[in-house]
């Protein structure tokens, strides 16, 4: 009896690993030179104005509020931590959060798109992770989309009465989420085949969609862990950035 | 609950959640792969030939290890000396 069930969970367990394992997906940014010219071009263009809109938006907070820098650098400092650990998942891959989800919480999503950019430059230039002609697009991709839905859903959640850890939880998980499926779209337009646009992108998001989901709650985690640290020191810090950016929207 | 306690079980939850993989998937390299993609773009537009090549690259596993330890580093040091600055103002408030 016992010997039965011992093959059929081993059984079981040989399929779902077979099931899951072979399949690599790739590292979150899109490679060097791997987006045709045109398309390369067109996240530029995209990406740039929002850059601009980053730069103006953090000169402002910080000539308002020098106290602020800090924080701001902290931000950044999470992010190159976060963006450097490639942690393994269920598929037999790895991938690694991108740790932009607190910056968009905490200074909003244009701000946050200066902290992607230094990341992605680090990575690009040291790292050949990612690359230079492709920058617009990751950008894009980590640096906008993501801070984006993060910022947005914590506005929400909090909003509607959800304690605070749940919200910057889901905030950062959804925001990495995001940037692999943008990440798919992006390759998916550039690269329709045959296939077409819709089923490439289905293409390329299969490659990494259950990679990603314990990277996501990973980075959600992580992510309460560093805000939890910042209520406990540094609550008024946090109170007058939420004023600031309040009396702003 | 104190905090202290709250992020060491959210850390710990992170810890588990990177090993499960690691002990569950057998005959896997975890490569970081962005190879793949490559692989996936050749084989939707098999003509495909990348415009643009990486400025530098690291020559080989050792170093890009480095890199990346620095990259880690560097960010930790920022994290750690702004917490121990918040902690220690807050002390002498």
């Amino acid at each position: 009896m016992k010997k039965k069930l011992y093959v059929l969970l081993s059984a079981l367990f040989s399929f779902l690993i077979v099931l899951l394992a072979p399949r690599e997906a790739y590292a979150m940014h899109i490679m060097e030179g791997f987006l045709p010219p045109m398309w390369a071009a067109i996240w530029f263009v995209v990406s740039i104005p929002v850059l601009l809109h980053g730069v103006k938006s953090i000169k402002k907070l910080t000539d308002e509020n020098p106290n602020i820098k800090m924080l701001l650098a902290l931000c950044g400092a999470f992010a190159f931590v976060l963006s450097a650990m490639k942690l393994p998942s269920v598929t037999g891959s790895s991938s690694h959060p991108t740790g932009v989800g607190l910056g968009a919480i905490l200074f909003g999503p244009s701000a946050t798109s200066i902290l992607g950019l230094i990341v992605l430059l680090f990575q690009a230039i040291l790292l050949a992770h990612g690359g230079i002609s492709t920058l617009g697009a990751n950008v894009f991709s980590m640096g906008i989309a993501g801070p984006i839905v993060s910022y947005l859903a914590f506005r929400t959640l909090n909003k509607s009465g959800a304690s605070k850890g749940v919200s910057v939880f889901i905030a950062a998980a959804l925001g990495n989420l995001i940037t692999y499926i943008v990440t798919s779209i992006q390759l998916g337009l550039a690269f329709p085949g045959e296939v077409g646009i819709m089923a490439s992108i289905v293409k390329f998001l299969g490659i990494f969609a259950v990679t990603q989901v314990p990277l996501a709650i990973s980075e959600g985690l992580l992510t309460v862990v560093i805000y939890n640290l910042l209520t406990k020191y540094n609550e008024n810090e946090l109170n007058e950035l939420s004023l600031i950016r309040e009396v702003k929207s | 609950m104190t905090m202290t306690k709250k992020n060491l079980i959210l850390i710990l939850m992170v810890i588990i959640i990177t090993i499960i993989p690691l002990i569950v998937v057998k005959n896997s390299e975890f490569g970081g792969a962005d190879g793949a993609a490559e692989e996936m773009i050749t084989e939707i537009q098999p003509n495909y030939e990348p415009w643009f090549n990486s400025i530098w690259e690291p020559p080989g596993g050792e170093t890009e290890s480095l890199l990346f330890a620095l990259q880690a580093a560097i960010g930790t040091g920022i994290i750690a000396y702004y917490f121990g600055y918040q902690k220690g103002k807050k002390q002498t408030r």
